[in-house]
């Protein structure tokens, strides 16, 4: 549970941490940009399962298409990528983040934040299965290696997921054999020497964050909720991985909490007037993004949580830190139960969900399966009905896309929005006699 | 006495209804929405009056209701047709646990409360199939009127089985079916258990629950009543207001705020403050 808000920070932080977000992210694209005319190394990675602590002991520049992707679309012109990439020859079938970065390799890099570097690696991991085809893509078009971290897969929500058991140590040194290769395939190709007390010192900045994330998530237990988890909440998301494991990002999450911690304890929301709490479920609709929003504000609806900060987030929610006196041991721990974590949402998030509901006294839930991504859609209308038959709770069901304007209507998302809000209103009079 | 009205603006047909204050639907009308929204359902409304012998000024609120629910200017406030659909399906079969409504680019299935209020909804999601115009496509190609369609259907002996999704594409394979020496009457009907396979999905998705009540303007169609009563294993509630439950729906909304607004302890979270967007 929540510990009692201290208050820190004065008036003055409030809105900060979206103001300053968004400024860090400016630069770290600018930052991207200059690397790109410097031609400094790269290394195009995703979200679930970066492994920024190694490839920053190396200073490869990160790259993560699946950002770059998605600037196309909240910035309005993700129709331009994904026509060119399907003029290229790829279905409108599949992924709509794959397709908007093909589209940005063929325009050498360029995309509506600035550009990007070429990659000298790639590093992917099996958390999602289009992830492995999309880097041969790289693969193919830049000759470069690619490191893919076989993390093995589990089908159960019980303690053999946990540190202790004998089948987590097994495959924790699988996944640790696989990072000690990455070390030196990252050697091969920046020809520098791994420097174990940099990879501390990544570790520590992470751990920082790590902990800041799961308080910042921890906070919007508040009534009113201090942060939206969709559009607020992703811009920390942005922030904490584009940033992770550097000084910067650690620095950024100190200022977040003390921001949060603040509105918590004066009782400042995010919203004027807070009607409804609501968990979201899955990828936000970004081809709309502000007005997907504002759907859900218009009738006083807040997202205190979303799944989205879980499983995007790179297995900084759940907190952990990692040991510096085991630095790549430990490493390989987090990787595999964050990972772990991500891939058996799919199985088990019913159990998350209902959590979410009692501990944020969340009124509603909208789940949000997508057209690009099997992988996270996959399973939800059964996820819904499971969480219905263990809590009282009214569940929304929209269908759109995180990239592709072509399956997005907004007249039909307001219509089942509206009337999901209708039929709160009618539960609350009901439920006052 | 004081009257209240729905106007239901669908995509193809758009529809109003006066209620008494007993509930009664005393005047309503159908017409086509055609292009002019705003326009349609100036003159729906007025047909509702003419039709019960009403003044305008004896009707203090209007609910708007359906896709054009914005577009009924001289209401007073809007809710979803999937509220009015729920709310006018329980006033006139009071026992209705589930609403199936079948529009002319959607279908919806519908848990409601005893009390009409919605508990759960599921939708087609972009993509028309499943609906009235896919029936619409099926008339076009066989160049059979849509009244004609659901008893011609019933008139079936082998049906073929139409395993199109997409609207569009219904036509051609209604064509090629044709092309293949295949009986109208067969066709028609495996147009109509397209359709219902599809909407069942829907309702199984929030649960099948007795009774079930048949609403929108598909409700009018024996064949498509028929086909889902085999399916579902029961009888469905259906009337001829069938097509006219959303704006039946709209106008009790509306009744509440006439009602509310005489009440000397208006409640605080009444539907009018909470669960209806005021214009």
């Amino acid at each position: 549970m929540m510990t009692a808000p201290s208050a820190r920070g004065g008036s003055e932080t409030v809105g900060r941490g979206a103001r300053e977000g968004g400024r860090l992210f400016r630069e770290w694209y600018g930052n991207l940009s200059s690397a790109t005319e410097r031609n400094e190394p790269a290394a195009y990675v995703f979200v679930m399962g970066s492994m920024a602590e190694i490839l920053r002991v190396f200073d490869l520049h990160m790259v993560f298409p699946e950002i770059n992707s998605l600037q196309t679309a909240v910035r309005g012109v993700a129709q331009e990528y994904l026509n060119q990439a399907e003029e290229y020859g790829y279905s409108p079938d599949i992924c709509g983040y794959l397709k908007a970065d093909v589209a940005v390799q063929l325009r050498q890099g360029e995309h509506p934040m600035g550009r990007i570097p070429k990659p000298a690696i790639a590093v992917v991991t099996n958390a999602c299965n289009t992830y492995i085809k999309w880097a041969e893509i790289w693969e193919r078009l830049y000759h470069i290696p690619v490191f893919t971290l076989d993390v093995p897969g589990s089908r159960s929500a019980d303690d053999r997921r946990r540190p202790g058991d004998v089948d987590f140590e097994q495959d924790r040194r699988y996944v640790e054999h696989q990072i000690r290769e990455l070390i030196e395939l990252c050697e091969q190709v920046t020809g520098k020497k791994f420097d174990v007390d940099r990879l501390r010192e990544v570790l520590r900045h992470t751990n920082e964050m790590s902990r800041a994330w799961k308080r910042v998530l921890e906070l919007n237990q508040s009534v009113p909720a201090v942060f939206n988890a969709l559009t607020e909440g992703t811009v920390y998301l942005g922030v904490a991985n584009a940033l992770r494991g550097t000084p910067q990002g650690a620095a950024y999450f100190r200022d977040l909490v003390e921001e949060l911690e603040y509105k918590a304890a004066e009782g400042i929301g995010t919203l004027p007037e807070e009607k409804w709490r609501l968990t979201f479920v899955g990828v936000p609709c970004y081809p709309i993004f502000r007005r997907f929003y504002e759907l859900f504000s218009e009738w006083g609806g807040v997202f205190v949580n979303s799944t989205y900060l879980s499983f995007a987030a790179g297995g900084l929610n759940a907190g952990g830190e990692y040991d510096l006196d085991r630095p790549v041991e430990s490493l390989a721990e987090g990787v595999l139960m964050s990972l772990r974590a991500s891939m058996d949402s799919m199985f088990f998030q019913d159990r998350a969900l209902v959590e979410m509901v009692d501990v944020f006294r969340v009124d509603g839930i909208v789940y949000h399966p997508i057209k690009s991504c099997r992988t996270v859609s996959t399973g939800l209308a059964d996820n819904r009905r499971a969480v219905m038959e263990k809590r009282d709770v009214p569940c929304l069901f929209i269908e759109s896309d995180l990239m592709d304007k072509r399956v997005v209507s907004e007249a039909q998302l307001k219509n089942r929005i509206d009337a999901f809000f209708e039929g709160l209103a009618s539960r609350k009079l009901r439920a006052a006699g | 006495m004081a009257y209240a009205a729905g106007v239901d603006v669908g995509s193809t047909q758009t529809k109003a209804v006066v209620v008494d204050e007993e509930e009664r639907i005393v005047g309503r009308a159908l017409l086509e929405t055609g292009a002019n929204v705003v326009t349609v359902a100036e003159k729906a409304f007025r047909a509702a009056l003419g039709d019960g012998g009403i003044e305008e000024q004896e009707v203090p609120f209007v609910v708007g209701t359906g896709y054009g629910r914005y577009k009924v200017t001289f209401g007073n406030a809007q809710v979803t047709e999937i509220s009015c659909h729920a709310r006018g399906a329980a006033r006139m079969f009071p026992s209705t646990r589930t609403v199936l409504d079948m529009g002319g680019q959607d279908t919806k299935a519908i848990r409601v409360h005893p009390g009409g209020q919605v508990l759960d909804f599921c939708m087609n999601d972009k993509c028309a199939a499943g609906t009235g115009r896919f029936l619409q496509a099926a008339s076009f190609a066989l160049e059979i009127s849509l009244d004609e369609l659901g008893p011609r259907a019933l008139a079936a002996e082998r049906p073929v089985k139409i395993t199109t999704t997409c609207t569009v594409f219904a036509e051609s394979e209604v064509l090629s079916w044709l092309a293949r020496g295949k009986k109208v009457e067969d066709i028609l009907m495996g147009v109509h258990r397209s359709i219902a396979t599809r909407s069942l999905a829907l309702l199984r998705r929030v649960g099948v629950e007795s009774e079930v009540t048949f609403t929108g303007g598909v409700s009018r169609n024996q064949g498509m009543v028929a086909v889902l009563n085999e399916e579902l294993g029961l009888k469905m509630n259906v009337n001829e207001e069938s097509h006219f439950m959303g704006a039946l729906g709209a106008a009790l909304f509306a009744l509440d705020q006439i009602r509310a607004s005489r009440s000397p302890h208006p409640r605080p979270a009444g539907p009018a403050k909470e669960g209806v967007q005021a214009s």
